[in-house]
């Protein structure tokens, strides 16, 4: 007797439990826009289009629906893939994030012929020149996506890793074996 | 005078948290006076920038002939200060040398070659400082390329600005050296009081302050009696010793037990009305002020067991490192590590062939028996770095957060007001390296914050680009309506 | 960016590594098992070994399972402090199968399937000892008098083996409860207090000299406190929950003695029995389960000395140190996260302290 009472009271408790929890995922979802408009401020902006979306926007979009993983984005690499698992509450694997070095493009001038196919084709105007007269990128504006290097037809334009001087150098973090373990 | 009244007494009542007390080590190199007949070297290297700010830019060309104290780089911008020749001779290049960081990566720097005579630049003589007006004295502080000496770096002069613009009313002369090994400052005080007090009162007049309370940390007792005789005719000027403690010298401890006075976060001593200087930056502005002489110079302990007499030796700045230790007899084959300053604090060099500069107050060469280094091991939570921190930081939770790759975790239990002074990773048990885990993190968060507002720019960037393109476009297909609109109406 | 791992300061440390610390709580505890081994006799000692033997073993087996260094880490001296905590807290002459259960629940459970030294949770000695109650509640209550070496009821060698190998049990006429246990039946039959305790025997001397029933590490409280001030003034531990576990205790058994002298015991009494000195010393303080802060451990011990008072008087076990300090454990976490130092320069809510009126 008592038995059946306790079998009764605790399936109607789950079952009013259970209700009471899907109504609020139901009714009390957070919307998402704000967060898409957030993630896309996150992002490099370039609209380089390595990640396999068609600009920042769309796959800050597909971050929040969770068609893309965290670490999509080459350009943002380690950090920029650890903010987005935060932000999202993502569990990521970070072992296959290479995290590039920053890059930045360089004219090889001796081979630069002047075709200001590159200046048109970067989405920051980090590249500055005329016809017929050598190009040069511009460090600090350039993103590192790579379009100019496609586009190039003598191929004078290479991606090469931002140089460390004492500016910029920072401390590695520290690799310990044991402490890790 | 010293004046031993309730007010002080009330004063020194304030406690002063956490801190540690590792070896002094100062035996070797304290008793020993500062050697001041120190070869003229064959070359001199001194860096565009020795401070803290933008650096100098160079006045002079290769080639040309300078004199002892002359202007060789003009400081630049605000924050920036000027760096002089340290002895009379040839420019011989203006290029990339290696700087005295851990690194070793090159900065530009200007390389003497002394003629060997020495010769001054000439000057207006000796001049009476409290002649001069408070602006006077700082614009000469300024040209004379002083900076605080006692690590910080930071021009002179603009503090002396600052505490006289904020109207402060105590002046904390840091005689603390609470650094193992470290006794440059302990041998100044004992050798040149007389010019050190002068150097405060100087300040004090430039500031236009009262008072002026010079710490002293109470391992120094000939240091403290030395600067008690030179100070006592002096009603504004107090000696005050302070406990032994690691790191009493931190500018905040200073404020706090002398005059229990809280420093806000992200505030500065002025903002409690204190300033402080170094004592050896108070012995180079008295220098600058009454003869003219600029910063060429100072004293810097060599030491560690790996060296065969361990003194403290007066050099130009831009001497190598390495000539300074081959002075004092340095044996390179029980060296295991090169420190540039204290070992709490200092920097590791990669190799001693770099210059001294206005804020290297030790080299070191240190046995491995010194250093005793070992491998980590985990984190036991035993809390001693939590009983350490002088701040009241949780070492322990920052450093698992940050190795968990929660950087703002961290800066919620306190990154951010990490002083760095390695009194957590001093007694850790596991010897876990917790500054190096805090130094990778404060990078860190400063390389995002600068990828941050580069993506900004660049966000900006690429969107004037696309309405321009976006313009031009529209204007393009306007022209085109307009034409097939004449043509028809043609 | 240095990819290279330079070195960083500071280029001296402190010297007192683990290895160090540990050893020096072990050595804190000799007096106390030296005398707690002598006053149980052979039995107590072949437990003792057996149980510190198997956790060492366990923690070798374990570390060689994870691929982790055994020379780094079995030798710290953490699984032998683990094990000689836990053989403190067995009945002296229980079987051999308790105290190897027990370090392998210690050990394995405890400690290494959380990862290891410095990620339990728990403390694994007291996980174990509680678990070992729960599952073992006969073998884990057979307290005996104490039955000194050499005196006339003392088992020889053999007859030790007999007791602690082959499950022979107690010896009759030595089988007794604790003086909490007797306390506590005797109080729910109705008797009152001094009666309970005259009936069993039981003197206050004997509780904190260590001659009336009880685990290796409880009989003789006074020597565990010795060992405790000992580690205080070596600065292993701080005085912090030490202070804090035991005031809690004495002030709510001081206040209920006085209300009512015939059914509470009073502060001498709890504080000289059941383990409270070892929990006290020993046990609240481990580094990995307590809280880090000074104020936190404050906190904790009090939480402490609180549940062991409430368990023991009102609750259904005669002891209630091992739960208690796994409740408080438990809490240690949320301790951490919200009770810590004030940063200088700082307000208690984090905010940077307002500047002096004057000079604003």
């Amino acid at each position: 007797m008592y038995i059946l009472f306790a079998v009764i009271s605790l399936t109607a408790l789950g079952l009013a439990l259970g209700f009471m929890l899907g109504a609020a995922a139901r009714y009390f979802k957070v919307e998402d826009n704000p967060l898409v408009d957030e993630i896309e401020k996150m992002m490099p902006g370039s609209q380089c289009g390595q990640c396999g979306f068609p600009g920042c926007r769309p796959a800050a979009e597909a971050l929040v629906a969770g068609k893309a993983s965290a670490t999509l984005c080459p350009p943002g690499g380690k950090a920029l893939a650890e903010q987005l698992a935060n932000k999202l509450s993502l569990e990521i694997d970070l072992a296959g994030v290479e995290d590039q070095a920053p890059m930045v493009a360089r004219v090889a001038e001796a081979a630069c012929i002047g075709c200001t196919r590159c200046l048109k084709i970067c989405p920051t105007d980090a590249i500055v020149g005329a016809p017929k007269q050598i190009h040069a990128v511009v460090a600090d504006a350039c993103i590192a996506c790579g379009k100019c290097v496609e586009v190039c037809p003598t191929e004078c334009l290479g991606m090469q890793p931002v140089k460390t001087t004492l500016r910029n150098w920072r401390w590695a973090k520290p690799e310990l074996a044991a402490a890790g373990a | 005078m010293v004046v031993l009244d309730i007010d002080t007494l009330w004063r020194r009542r304030s406690k002063i948290r956490g801190g540690v007390h590792p070896e002094p080590r100062k035996e070797a190199t304290a008793d020993k006076p500062i050697v001041t007949a120190f070869p003229l070297p064959e070359r001199l290297y001194l860096p565009l920038q020795q401070h803290l700010g933008q650096p100098a830019e160079p006045v002079v060309r290769v080639g040309e002939k300078v004199l002892k104290g002359q202007v060789l780089a003009e400081s630049r911008g605000a924050v920036s200060a000027s760096v002089h020749a340290s002895t009379s001779g040839t420019v011989a290049g203006i290029a990339e040398y290696p700087a005295p960081h851990p690194s070793g990566l090159p900065t530009p720097t200007i390389v003497l070659e002394p003629d060997g005579e020495d010769r001054w630049i000439e000057g207006e003589g000796e001049v009476d400082p409290f002649g001069l007006s408070p602006e006077e004295i700082c614009a000469r502080v300024d040209r004379a390329g002083i900076v605080g000496m006692g690590g910080a770096a930071f021009p002179s002069a603009m503090k002396l600005n600052l505490g006289w613009k904020t109207r402060i009313n105590t002046l904390i002369i840091n005689g603390g050296e609470c650094e193992p090994y470290l006794t440059c400052d302990d041998r100044l005080m004992r050798e040149r009081a007389a010019e050190i007090v002068e150097g405060v009162r100087i300040m004090l007049h430039g500031l236009q302050c009262p008072t002026a309370l010079i710490a002293i940390e109470d391992n120094k007792p000939e240091a403290c009696a030395a600067m008690l005789d030179a100070a006592k005719r002096h009603g504004r000027i107090e000696v005050v010793p302070v406990p032994s403690l690691y790191p009493m010298g931190w500018e905040k401890n200073l404020v706090t037990h002398l005059t229990g006075k809280e420093v806000p976060a992200g505030g500065r001593p002025t903002d409690v009305g204190v300033l402080l200087h170094n004592v050896a930056t108070a012995y180079a502005v008295q220098q600058a002020i009454r003869y003219g002489r600029p910063l060429i110079g100072r004293v810097v302990t060599v030491s560690g067991e790996a060296v065969e007499s361990p003194r403290n030796v007066e050099a130009p700045l831009g001497t190598l490192l390495s000539e300074l230790l081959a002075f004092c007899g340095h044996r390179p084959e029980r060296t295991a590590r090169y420190v540039m300053g204290g070992p709490m604090m200092g920097d590791h060099l990669p190799h001693v062939q770099v210059p001294l500069v206005k804020r290297t107050s030790g080299i070191l060469a240190l046995t491995p028996e010194e250093i005793q280094a070992a491998d980590a091991r985990p984190c036991i939570r035993c809390g001693r770095c939590v009983s350490a921190c002088p701040v009241g930081l949780l070492p322990l939770e920052m450093m698992s957060r940050i190795r968990a790759g929660q950087l703002d975790a961290a800066v919620n239990f306190g990154l951010r007001d990490c002083i760095g002074c390695s009194s957590c990773s001093y007694v850790c048990p596991s010897r876990i390296p917790l500054v190096h885990y805090f130094k990778y993190a404060s990078g860190e968060l400063m390389a995002r914050q600068q990828a941050q507002q580069k993506t900004e720019w660049t966000n900006r960037l690429a969107e004037e680009k696309r309405r321009r393109l976006e313009k031009a476009k529209q204007a393009a297909a306007q022209r085109k309506a307009q034409a097939s609109v004449k043509e028809d109406a043609s | 960016m240095s990819k290279v791992d330079l070195p960083v300061a500071p280029f001296i440390r402190a010297d007192h590594p683990v290895q160090a610390i540990m050893t020096q709580v072990i050595l804190a505890l000799v007096p106390a098992t030296g005398f707690g081994l002598f006053l149980f006799g052979w039995p107590a000692f072949y437990l003792f070994s057996i149980t510190v033997l198997s956790a060492v073993l366990f923690e070798a087996v374990c570390l060689k399972l994870a691929g982790k260094s055994a020379s780094l880490f079995l030798w710290d001296g953490s699984a032998l402090l683990t094990g000689w905590l836990l053989a403190l807290s067995l009945p002296p002459w229980a079987p051999w199968w308790i105290g190897v259960t027990g370090a392998g629940l210690a050990i394995v459970v405890g400690k290494q399937v959380y990862g290891g030294i410095g990620q339990n949770l728990f403390n694994p000695a007291m996980l174990a000892r509680v678990a070992l109650l729960v599952s073992f509640p006969l073998e884990m209550t057979a307290w005996i008098k104490p039955a000194p070496l050499f005196s006339e009821h003392a088992p020889g060698l053999l007859e030790a083996w007999r007791i602690t190998f082959g499950g022979s049990g107690a010896i009759d006429g030595l089988a007794s409860a604790t003086v909490i246990g007797h306390v506590k039946t005797e109080l729910s039959q109705g008797r009152p207090l001094g009666d309970a305790l005259a009936s069993g025997q039981f003197g206050l001397a004997g509780a904190w000299l260590g001659w009336s029933p009880g685990s290796l590490g409880e009989t003789p409280a006074l020597l565990v406190a010795g060992g405790g001030v000992w580690l205080l003034r070596k600065r292993i531990i701080t005085w912090h929950i030490p202070v804090s576990l035991l005031a809690t205790v004495a002030v709510l058994a001081s206040v209920f003695h006085l209300v009512d002298s015939a059914r509470y015991l009073g502060p001498l009494w709890h504080l000289g029995s059941g383990g409270v000195m070892l929990a006290a010393f020993f046990i609240a303080t481990d580094y990995v389960t307590s809280p880090g802060s000074p104020k936190g451990q404050l906190i904790f011990g009090t939480g402490c000395g609180l549940l062991i008072f409430v368990i023991r008087t009102f609750g259904g076990f005669p002891e209630g140190v091992g739960f208690a300090v796994l409740l408080m454990n438990a809490l240690t976490p949320v301790i951490d996260y919200y009770v810590r130092p004030r940063i200088y320069g700082r307000d208690h809510k984090g905010r940077p302290l307002k500047l002096p009126e004057s000079r604003e």
